[in-house]
Parts: structure tokens; sequence; C-alpha cells
């Protein structure tokens, strides 16, 4: 287990927030992350853009294509990093595809990864069923890798949260990811099967943009993430997105230490 | 542990929330892929409503036109709905039906399979969504009518390059928001385990059906079987009870577009890399990062930047071989079948009718090619009219 990961969740109920590496441009992402850390974030998700994200919703999956389209590559975000992680300590880890780090060679791309000081990494298209042939390289070099579980996982959740690593990430509802209204998932549950099989923390994501809904969630779990309501500000502020991203930022990470 | 693994390729790939659909597919289809109750009504929808056994046409004038091997074409084209995929998604919906699911969906290109798909569901009263790229609904309309007349609500993909592969994204993202009621009627021999597998099985008829149709007009195995490869469901379906029969040669010709030292292809075997994308690994069109490439081919059903596991396997391990076939090239089969036979056959099908005009001439007389025409044309030829530079209303 990443000793680092478990840090974020040291200072109340953690906020984690999503990026997307390159949006709308790699400068502007590496300043975000600087801002999103002194802004109170816990634990910082970089998104590494995929072609075709099939567990994104519309917001996602056209940050994506902006990226992209930008430029973005894996090695140059390696790059940002190496220049963040001189000064910036907060936890770390990538959010990105299964091809991402296959075609990028999974040996290589586990290793470049924590050599730069990255975490962990997320791979919403690895189920636990196939995990090992990428848990197996990132365990070597000292990487977390999270699992997912979702409302439909019921009797897998004991299985999956037994072999988790770093932090469980509890997926609120159906479907993609994106702004929802309403989450109607019995979270708390979710979280108890997890911590009767075992104590790690849990962080809720999906669908999740409002303070109260952090409040919500974070008095059922031990965090909250983010994605879709900071790209979407991102899309809409472009080169000026750092200060409306940071006061989200504290008014969130205020709300989760609400509870 | 590896399930549903052909060699290296396959698995399942897909995200969390799906897992447990997957799980009860392979369990349903398990209790009933030998239930003789299931298989009998089957079996009595594919003879009595989809038209099968299918024809194995022995075509006269193209095999003295090109002057060497037999040529039998397996007439996948006068099946109900005018395609192969029939054959795969009545097993499905009627699996489906089983499992309690009311509701179904499905990924279309050419809209061959949106259309089989939108049949059963009416056939059997199910609710039916398809989702099917932007650019197809305006490449193939009089598809997209058809599948609003069967009661199918049909959803234009804009996502990414609006082709096939969104039209499969789209619908898993879907699938996932509605799980309980809904089953996914994947078209082709690929996304995550079990579905290559249950496509395969389904289409497998057509490789039965020959085997059968030819030792009673022949005595004997084909020399060849060729048929077209996106996905590759028709392709697996043709080669399938040939395997184990190492005389048979399996050519799967894939869609070269413009040709495979241009970007705008869909050859996955001639020029894509091992990856994983829609539940499986495979092979891939991408670039160096694993970004996966925006395929073209002048055929939507083909247009594809992956190819089914098994394949992927055959491949790997030299029991079929896969061949790029060009536009130009397959319109020029599409017209030739047409005058020749009489045929208008797809302009998926007409890639594999391409080879063979390369493939027969260099054969023997007394050998045997069988080309799977795995649909037919009629829903190309205002595309292959202004390929020529004609411009017809349908």
């Amino acid at each position: 287990m990443n000793k680092h990961i478990l840090s974020a969740f040291a200072h109340g109920k953690a906020f984690i927030p999503f990026v997307t590496c390159g949006d709308p441009s790699l400068d502007v992402t590496e300043d975000l992350v600087r801002a999103m850390t002194q802004a109170g974030a816990d634990l910082i998700e970089l998104g590494i853009p995929f072609s075709d994200p099939t567990a994104e919703g519309p917001v996602i999956q056209a940050v994506n294509v902006r990226a992209l389209s930008g430029g973005v590559t894996t090695d140059r975000i390696f790059d940002m990093v190496r220049r963040l992680r001189q000064d910036v300590t907060v936890p770390m880890v990538f959010m990105t595809y299964a091809n991402v780090v296959f075609s990028y060679g999974t040996e290589r791309f586990m290793k470049t990864a924590a050599e730069i000081g990255m975490d962990g990494l997320i791979l919403p298209d690895v189920p636990f069923e196939e995990k090992e042939e990428f848990a197996s390289v990132s365990r070597a070099y000292g990487l977390d890798l999270i699992s997912l579980i979702a409302p439909t996982s019921h009797d897998c959740i004991r299985m999956i949260a037994e072999q988790a690593e770093g932090f469980v990430y509890c997926v609120s509802s159906l479907g993609v990811t994106g702004v929802r209204s309403e989450i109607t998932t019995d979270i708390g549950a979710m979280v108890a099967q997890v911590k009767q099989a075992r104590d790690i923390p849990c962080a809720v994501g999906f669908g999740i943009s409002t303070p109260e809904q952090a409040r919500t969630m974070a008095a059922k779990a031990d965090g909250v993430i983010v994605g879709s309501a900071i790209v979407k500000l991102c899309a809409q502020y472009g080169m000026d997105c750092i200060d409306p991203v940071s006061d989200y930022v504290r008014r969130m990470k205020q709300a989760c230490l609400e509870v | 542990m590896h399930n549903g693994r052909f060699g290296i390729h396959g698995g399942q790939y897909i995200p969390e929330t799906l897992m447990n659909a997957v799980i009860e597919l392979e369990e349903a289809y398990n209790r009933y892929k030998d239930d003789p109750a299931f298989n009998a009504e089957l079996t009595e929808l594919l003879n009595e409503y989809a038209g099968r056994p299918s024809r194995l046409y022995f075509a006269r004038h193209m095999t003295e036109d090109l002057g060497g091997a037999k040529i039998y074409l397996k007439r996948e084209d006068l099946n109900h709905t005018g395609a192969h995929k029939i054959n795969n998604v009545l097993g499905q919906v009627l699996l489906a039906k089983r499992m309690g699911k009311t509701r179904v969906i499905a990924e279309t290109g050419a809209g061959q399979h949106g259309v089989a798909t939108a049949t059963a569901a009416a056939l059997m009263g199910m609710e039916c969504e398809i989702f099917m790229g932007k650019e197809d609904t305006e490449r193939q309309a009089l598809n997209v009518y058809r599948m609003r007349l069967l009661g199918a609500k049909v959803n234009a993909v804009t996502s990414g390059t609006a082709t096939l592969k969104d039209a499969v994204s789209e619908t898993m993202r879907e699938w996932t928001s509605r799980i309980a009621d809904t089953h996914y009627v994947l078209g082709s021999c690929m996304g995550p385990h079990p579905f290559p597998t249950i496509v395969r099985d389904f289409q497998s008829v057509i490789s039965r059906e020959i085997k059968e149709q030819l030792m009673e007009k022949e005595g004997r195995l084909p020399d060849a079987v060729l048929a077209c490869v996106g996905g590759g469901s028709n392709a697996i379906g043709a080669f399938y009870h040939f395997i184990p029969d190492k005389s048979v040669q399996l050519i799967g010709c894939e869609a070269a577009g413009r040709g495979v030292n241009t970007a705008e292809t869909a050859a996955t075997i001639a020029t894509g890399k091992l990856g994983i994308f829609h539940g499986m690994k495979s092979y891939f069109c991408q670039d160096e990062y694993g970004q996966i490439a925006p395929v073209y081919s002048i055929s939507a059903g083909l247009d594809y930047p992956g190819i089914g596991p098994e394949h992927a396997h055959l491949y790997d391990i030299g029991r079929a071989k896969y061949v790029p076939v060009t536009d130009d090239e397959a319109v020029d089969a599409f017209e030739y079948l047409a005058r020749t036979e009489g045929i208008i056959a797809a302009i998926e099908s007409a890639h594999a009718v391409a080879y063979a005009r390369k493939l027969a001439p260099t054969m023997r007389k007394d050998q045997i090619i069988v080309i799977n025409l795995s649909g037919r044309g009629d829903k190309d030829c205002a595309a292959i009219a202004r390929y020529r530079g004609e411009d017809i209303h349908e």
C-alpha cells in the first residue's frame, strides 16, 4: 500500500478533484494542480486523455477530444508531473484507460509513473477480474491500482475490498460520469460492506457537483471525488479557469469538513 | 483466472458497473445453449422466420470467367432482413427474453444489425433502441427508416468519429446506465466475454451448413473459405466448423479503404497493433500512444478499428489469413457480381468477392472456393452510384 495515498485521508474527509491533463493546455493544468493543492485538495486525479472513453459522459468525452487535439501525449504529461513534483507534495494518481497504459508498455508506464512521483492509478475499464495484469506490475513499483465498486457489485464487494489498494472508489450511480441532480444509491450500505471486509478509505465519485452533495456523501464515506463539474469550469473559463476552480475546490473541501 | 480468452486475446475489460451483467449473461448462456427447448425454438425461428438454411449457390459464370477454382456463394444475403446478422440476433433476443429482459439495445454500422435487432424485437415484443453513428445514419438513411418502421428508436451518435466504433461506445454507455431490464445485443464477435463466444456460436450455423451442402454437391471440403471482416461475425461463422480441417484455407478480407499505406483505412490486421478496447484485448488501429485511430472504409459495416479476439488468435497461430481489399476493388467487385451472376451483394461482402477474383485464377479447376455473401446490396446502391459520380435519389 502506498502510504502517501493514505495520508490524503488524514485531514478530515478528503476532497479529490479530477482534471484532464492538457485542457486547455498543459501549462494551465500544471498551475491548476498547484492552485487546487493550496485550495485544500487532498489527492488529485490527473486524467490522461483517451480517444474513446467508454465510462465517461458527454462533458469528459468532450474534454478528452479537446486535450488530444491540442497535442497532449502521455510523455508530455509525464514531463508536466516531473515539473510539478519539484514543489508539489499532494498525493496524485493517474486516471486513464487500459489501452493508454498497455500501448505505452505496462512495465514502462508503471516504472516511469513511479519515478516521476505518481502514487497510483485508476483504470475504469479494468475490473477486478482483469486487474492482475496491471496490478502485478504497478505493485512492483510501489503504485496503487485503485479498485472501483459499483451499485451493481453486490456480492463482489467483499472480494474487491479484500484486495483493494490505496482507497476504494465507490461509484455512486449507474451510468457514466457526469453531473446528477440526485443520487439514489445507498452509499452508506456500500461503504459499510467495504469496511466489513477491510479497513480501507472509501471515496465516492460520479455525479457529485454541489457542496450539499459533497456534505451528504462525506457524511457516509471518507472522501468525495469530483470530475465533470471541474472539467465544466475549465471549459467555461478556458485559460482563466484557475481562480474559479480554486474557489470551487475551497468550497467543496469546506463542505467535506462540515460533517 | 482469465475468462473467455482466445490465446492472449479476449477478456473482460469493462467498467465494474457492467461486470454483473456479463456474468449473468454468461450464466444464462451456459444454461440455455444446450437446452433442447431453447434450441428447438431457435431452430424454428431460423428456418421458418429467417429462411434458413441459406443456399449454397454455384457461381457458374464467375467460375468460367475467372478460369480457375470453382466458386460457390453462401447466400446469407437471402436471409430475412438481408444479411447474416439475423442468425445472431434471433439467438440473443431469445436468450434475453429467457433472462426476463424487456428491452434490447444495439449498435449498428451499415444498419443491417440494427434492422435485424429491431426485427427480432418487433417479433418477440421487446422495446428496442439502436445507436448508429451520425455519419452512418446519413450513408444508410434507408436502414434508419426501416428500423423506425419496425418500432425501434434510432439514436444518432455524434461523439468521436460518429461511426461504428462510437456507436459501440455509446451503446456500452447506455447499458451501464440501464442494466436491470436491458440486454445489449452486440452485433459482432467482439466486445467483452462472453459476447465473442455467443456471437460465434450463433453464427456458426453458416459453416455447419456450408460443410453439409458442399458435401452433398461435391462430396468434399472446400479449399478456401472467404469472408469479409470488420469485427468479423460473418467470417467467424463461415470459418468456425472448418477450423479443425487444416486443408481448408480461411481468408478474411479487411477493408483497406483508400489503401493500407494511407491513413484512410480500416484494415486492422494489416495496420493495427495489440491493444485493449471495447472490452477486449485484440488488434486495433491506433497511434503510438494507444489513441484509437479514426478509420475509414466505403463500407459502413467494416469501418471499425478493431477485429474480434478469435480472429486475432486465428491470425496469431497462422490458421487464418487476413488480406486488405481497397474501396476501388470492392466497388469493382460489387459491379462485377451484379453483371456476371445477377446478384447485388452488400459492399461489405463485395470485399470477399474482390479477393476471390484474385485468388480463383491462381487455383486449379478442381479446387473449390466458398465466398460467404454476408448481405445484400440494395442499401448500398445510392452510395456506389455517388462513388461513380452519379447522383441518384432513393
